[in-house]
């Protein structure tokens, strides 16, 4: 076994304060909360949930762009938590970014050699003619003409965006990537062609990926093992083949079912459920579970006072979930999700 | 007779570099009551072709020709002040992104009053009632305290379902969507799909639902339009395009996405970028990147023709009726093994 990256109990808190002068803290959001996970070379982490969950924030904490309140974060063998500036440089080397925005994460006044071979110049790798190679090389792996080593962002589409930014990641080699949305601004087409592109990338150098996003569909396409993040908590993790046959948190099944289909006769079938409401705000968390007011299993005096916490399920070794209620099949019934389980034993019971 | 018929419509921009041929000869027609669904790329002409529809588009910058006839009217070329009679009144439209498409320094309530005192003769209290009333239908919790909220203290699937709200004020009788759901979480967004269907029954409206999304087309369309380079190359009713697509970029358009019912291991891709609508390619606008690609595609356009199912189903493709089915059937097949081994 190699583990790569191991995080254990990460957490990330932002202070909210009050006053322009004397800052008091008044508050504290938690945007991260207890997440831990391991990830062996070459595997895929997918991490899904809805906007404000905290799937960014904890991808940030890996990487060391925001310090972690708490936890600890393991990279390639060496505890990286609290590591200085300086040598968290040398830690880089291995561990890159691809970002969401293809517009946003390139500098527009910048010509695509300089953004691509910019992690050589930082790390100081090679003469300026090694780089010149090596950029030219990563245009063409990642499907660019390397001729187009002088131009600037503007002058290529959205997808062909995302390349430059695939390419900035990958042109020093690194052993970890961290994917955060790389495929949501763009269309289905062109994603099909990144997504195609990071899986044989992987192939190729053996990386490691932390893949973020919030479509099921892709992130079961790209991924080895899923966590499903809510309000800073991981709900749920598993491997790709468990967490989609047998989903057991409710979010999960809810997240699952909300997916549009692409086929109208089996996707007007199916019983969908649709959750009510938006994510409450991490400012002010609800109690114990924090999926209980919008859950259709909510139990009222166990979910809101007991906190769940991740247990394994039965039976397998890799597939956990922190529900007092975990769904009993899948696909479920709707009425097995809109009852509460108590009234449904009471039921039976008559 | 069809609520809403378009005819042959071009719509040009002129621009510094050029012309830009952004929609070219697009022609369809929508009943009352009836969900049509638009799929494209970005720069299909999606999005154009029903700006143009709609009036909106820079008189200054743009060449207009064709026809639009809204419940038997000819509207193209009516003036600002005639289109105002039906735009937000009888045709209501939402777009993509709910943050930039309301003000931020009025009250909710105000825009909404705003479009129901421009089209209506009542009173602001009365105005007011409605924009509550209507808030409430589409299911925002306390409707009569929040009307006085600001755009910023409601979440993104509020602001849409506001954006939705502000759309139906006037009971329109066409709804045109573009994007509305692209910018929400699947779980939002199968709120405010399940939403729309229900408002839509209960007013028996017309929905054109512009998307990339063919999986939000599967679910809420009953006939679709699938536009590539400024023009319709398929069109057909929704069951039968996902049984039986008849040209390739609908067959690449099914094939690049990824599923939850499947095991692929690789995307089928589609190789290549959209083409520049200044100068598009010659032919078939697809031939730069279509795989089963022949002479005839390079030199001319194929036409909208009708296939098995007859007037229905048309589409635009030189391949022979044979080779057509041989090679779907093909497609299908390893589609379908690939998701009977997820199963």
């Amino acid at each position: 076994m190699n583990e790569l990256l191991v995080v254990e109990g990460l957490q990330k808190y932002f202070p909210v304060t009050r006053g322009l002068i004397f800052q008091k803290e008044i508050a504290q959001v938690k945007a991260v909360d207890g997440v831990s996970f391991m990830l062996e070379q070459g595997e895929t982490l997918g991490v899904v949930g809805e906007s404000g969950c905290g799937k960014s924030t904890m991808a940030r904490c890996v990487a060391r762009l925001l310090e972690p309140t708490g936890g600890k974060i393991t990279f390639d063998g060496r505890d990286i938590t609290h590591l200085n500036r300086s040598d968290m440089r040398a830690v880089r080397r291995d561990m890159m970014m691809v970002f969401q925005d293809p517009y946003a994460s390139l500098n527009a006044r910048k010509r695509v050699g300089a953004i691509v071979g910019e992690p050589l110049e930082v790390h100081g790798i090679g003469s300026d003619q090694d780089r010149k190679r090596r950029v030219q090389e990563l245009l063409e792996i990642v499907g660019l003409n390397p001729e187009h080593y002088n131009r600037f962002p503007h002058e290529f589409s959205g997808g062909q965006r995302q390349r430059i930014g695939i390419a900035r990641a990958l042109v020093i080699n690194p052993k970890l990537v961290i994917c955060d949305e790389p495929v949501s601004a763009l269309d289905v087409s062109v994603q099909a062609q990144i997504l195609n592109l990071l899986k044989d990338l992987q192939q190729d150098f053996d990386l490691t990926y932390v893949f973020i996003a919030h479509d099921l569909n892709v992130v079961r396409h790209v991924s080895d093992r899923v966590m499903v993040m809510y309000l800073g908590k991981p709900v749920e993790t598993g491997s790709k083949e468990e967490l989609y046959a047998a989903p057991k948190h409710p979010y999960s099944g809810a997240l699952l079912s909300a997916v549009p289909i692409a086929d109208p006769t089996l996707g007007r079938a199916r019983r969908q459920v649709v959750l009510t409401g938006d994510v409450p705000s991490p400012l002010n968390p609800p109690a114990a579970c924090h999926f209980h007011p919008r859950c259709p299993r909510f139990v009222d005096g166990r979910c809101n006072v007991d906190e769940p916490l991740l247990t394994p399920a039965p039976g397998s070794t890799d597939h956990a979930y922190a529900c007092h209620f975990p769904l009993e099949r899948w696909p479920m019934d709707e009425d097995d999700f809109r009852r509460s389980p108590s009234e449904s034993v009471a039921s039976t019971a008559e | 007779m069809a609520l809403l018929e378009v005819d042959d419509l071009v719509t040009r921009f002129r621009t510094d570099d050029g012309i830009v041929k952004a929609v070219s000869g697009v022609t369809f027609s929508l009943d009352r009551g009836k969900t049509l669904g638009v799929v494209g790329e970005s720069g299909s002409g999606k999005s154009v072709t029903f700006l143009t529809v709609m009036g909106l588009n820079d008189p200054r910058h743009t060449e207009t020709t064709g026809s639009v006839r809204f419940d038997g009217n000819e509207i193209l070329g009516l003036s600002t002040s005639q289109m105002r009679g039906i735009r937000g009144r009888r045709i209501g439209m939402i777009f993509q992104d709910p943050m930039t498409s309301l003000n931020p320094v009025k009250t909710i309530g105000w825009q909404l009053q705003e479009a129901v005192l421009l089209h209506n003769d009542v009173t602001k209290e009365e105005a007011r009632k409605r924009a509550i009333d209507i808030l409430k239908e589409v299911e925002i919790p306390r409707a009569d305290t929040r009307v006085d909220d600001y755009p910023h203290q409601f979440s993104g699937g509020m602001r849409q379902r506001v954006m939705i709200a502000m759309a139906l004020i006037n009971n329109p009788e066409v709804l045109i969507a573009d994007e509305p759901t692209t910018a929400l979480d699947v779980t939002t967004q199968a709120q405010i799909l399940r939403l729309m269907t229900k408002l839509q029954k209960e007013h028996e409206m017309a929905i054109v639902m512009i998307t990339h999304d063919l999986g939000v087309v599967a679910e809420l369309a009953d006939d679709v339009l699938v536009m590539y380079g400024g023009r319709i190359v398929e069109k057909s009713e929704v069951h039968d395009l996902f049984e039986k697509p008849e040209m390739p970029y609908t067959w690449g358009l099914l094939g690049s996405l990824p599923r939850l019912n499947t095991t692929a291991e690789r995307l089928e891709q589609i190789p290549g970028q959209p083409p520049s609508l200044l100068r598009p390619p010659r032919g078939c606008a697809f031939n730069p990147r279509c795989p089963y690609v022949f002479d005839r595609c390079r030199e001319e356009l194929p036409d909208l023709r009708a296939g098995a199912v007859g007037e229905g189903h048309t589409f635009r493709c030189h391949l022979a009726d044979e080779d057509r089915a041989r090679i779907w059937d093909a497609k299908k097949a390893a589609l379908e093994a690939a998701e009977g081994s997820a199963a």
